[in-house]
């Protein structure tokens, strides 16, 4: 609870340094805030508690995953100050939206009432596509807010009228009872009807196949940072609440919603990776790599009971992969009108450091050892095993070896080809943000018990 | 109120939001003209508000009634959004036409 408020109070404050013309000092300020909140909301970690008449839980789920957000945000604030140098007038703008974005997630996951869950996840989105347009001049980037915007409101509708047949079906928006009358035998036929359209609605949200065709398009429109921000921080929110709503409002999900989970799931990492495969775009490339570890990150919701800790640690290692890569990115293709695989050509002689990052990033996605994803991998999969569902583990075994396919194309094409250009400039903050999250995440990787015990 | 919502039978009720939540998919699958897609994404939210309404009646309980407050608060703000990306939109291409909108593919 206190997280949300610090928050909100941070992003009025980001608003209001604008007015007393202080923006060189907003970054900063802001990294420094979101520090202390981090540590707020460390400090209540062990405490579960309700306020408001229970429309926001605090729990150890909703804590955990509320640092994993701020830590992204962290980093997402930081490679702001480099990519918005040309931009300094809207700055705080542009600071301020994702902080609201922030307050959005973290009510995403703290709800215990399904009107706060609404407003979470709109408040989310609607940050979402102003981040997405937010290059104006740019027709790429208004196509992409476009898309995002059309396909992210029909999801809403969506997910609405999911939301107003639960409360028709229990006459209650409130998760606990919501809970304790799913128990019941009797059930109109309005709430599994409700609670599969919310499901429909959320699988949008972290686009799982076959609710996944706007994702490359809108992930190659945006602006890079915003891409960045939407493959880490915002997939993640989406799974963590789809984890969350469906584990507290019913615990006991029906064989046949499993066997759905299971073909989307499959679905999902087959799509997404043989997609990537045939993509030069990085940007693009990195989109069907999302929806594929969408794929896996769903293989949690088949033992919803024991499998939030495998969730947390999954979508740790992918999401700090995910910064490290971006930041690369974002270094490589600053000034360029495209994401094309061409501008990394001999980054490896170029730029060895960044190189390395970017190779040890893609690594950690593909699943190699020492890096977190490896050891994700292997504690989703053997759940996965003793929960019963050996065919969709052999099928992700295979998508991992598939996966490897285009992430070495990358790399291939970093330490074997020419450079064509000299790249100036080394801006510091680009290095420390790729450095960190690639160090947190082989920290992951060398202690996995330190994350898998927090939701044990 | 509630007797002529025993009158009419909550599942009327559902048929309609039902039916104008279909049109407002199918405004939003087959119109090509941008303002007339965000006019269908207010049909579906407001067949929601319909029902919300509705349900709220049928369990003599005001919550429902008060989400309706939080999803036209919330479909305000998203249309605001959505109409400042178009007006970018037509300042870049002279038309609100969602079929120009196709350089990104692949």
């Amino acid at each position: 609870m206190n997280t949300l408020i610090a928050i909100i109070g941070l992003g009025v404050l980001c608003l209001l340094f604008e007015i007393f013309n202080l923006r060189k000092a907003i970054v900063p300020i802001t990294i420094l805030g979101l520090l202390g909140v981090l540590g707020l909301t460390i400090s209540e970690f062990n405490s579960t508690e309700s306020y408001y008449n229970n429309m926001i839980v605090v729990s150890k789920f909703s804590s955990t995953f509320s640092s994993l957000f701020i830590v992204l945000t962290i980093f997402l604030v930081a490679l702001g100050h480099n990519f918005y140098e040309n931009h300094q007038s809207k700055i705080s703008d542009y600071i301020a939206i994702k902080i609201f974005l922030l307050a959005g997630a973290v009510a995403m996951v703290s709800f215990g009432n399904l009107a706060m869950f609404f407003l979470g996840i709109e408040v989310l989105s609607i940050a979402l596509y102003i981040l997405a347009a937010s290059d104006r001049m740019n027709l790429k980037s208004n196509e992409a807010g476009m898309k995002y915007f059309l396909m992210g409101s029909f999801a809403s509708g969506i997910i609405l009228f999911g939301i107003c047949l639960i409360y028709g079906a229990m006459g209650s928006f409130d998760v606990t009872e919501i809970s304790e009358l799913s128990q019941s035998a009797e059930l109109p036929v309005w709430f599994p009807i409700g609670i599969v359209l919310v499901t429909i609605g959320m699988l949008f949200k972290v686009a799982a196949v076959p609710f996944h065709f706007w994702a490359p398009d809108v992930y190659e429109g945006s602006p890079a940072l915003t891409t960045a921000l939407m493959s880490t921080l915002a997939k993640v929110v989406a799974m963590a609440t789809l984890h969350k709503l469906l584990s507290v409002m019913n615990a006991d999900v029906s064989e046949s919603f499993k066997m759905v989970v299971v073909i989307i799931a499959m679905a999902s990492m087959t799509v997404g990776n043989i997609m990537a495969l045939r993509q030069t775009n990085v940007k693009r490339m990195l989109a069907f790599s999302g929806i594929s570890h969408a794929g896996f990150m769903l293989m949690t919701l088949l033992s919803l009971s024991t499998s939030a800790g495998s969730l947390l640690y999954y979508a740790s290692a992918y999401s700090l992969a995910g910064i490290a890569a971006f930041s690369v990115i974002l270094y490589v293709c600053k000034n360029r009108d495209n994401e094309d695989i061409v501008n990394f050509h001999g980054l490896g002689k170029t730029n060895p450091l960044l190189a390395a990052i970017l190779t040890a990033a893609l690594l950690s996605m593909a699943g190699i050892p020492i890096f977190a994803g490896f050891f994700a991998k292997l504690v989703l999969f053997n759940q996965t095993i003793q929960a019963g569902y050996l065919a969709l583990v052999i099928v992700a075994v295979v998508n991992s070896i598939i996966s490897v396919g285009y992430y070495f194309k990358l790399i291939l094409a970093m330490y074997n080809k020419e450079p064509n250009e000299e790249r100036k400039g080394t801006p510091v903050i680009i290095y420390a943000v790729a450095v960190i999250a690639i160090v947190l995440n082989i920290a992951l990787g060398l202690f996995p018990s330190f994350v898998l015990d927090l939701l044990a | 109120m509630n007797n002529i919502l025993n009158h009419i039978g909550i599942e009327n009720y559902i048929f309609l939001s039902v039916i104008l939540f279909c049109i407002g998919v199918f405004g939003v699958l087959y119109r090509r003209n941008a303002i007339i897609v965000f006019m269908s994404i207010e049909i579906m939210l407001n067949a929601v508000n319909l029902l919300f309404v509705a349900f709220s009646t049928y369990h003599q309980d005001a919550q429902g009634q008060v989400f309706v407050f939080f999803s036209m608060a919330v479909a305000a703000a998203e249309v605001a959004v959505g109409l400042a990306i178009l007006v970018s939109i037509f300042r870049n291409l002279g038309s609100i036409t969602i079929d120009n909108l196709k350089n990104l593919k692949g």
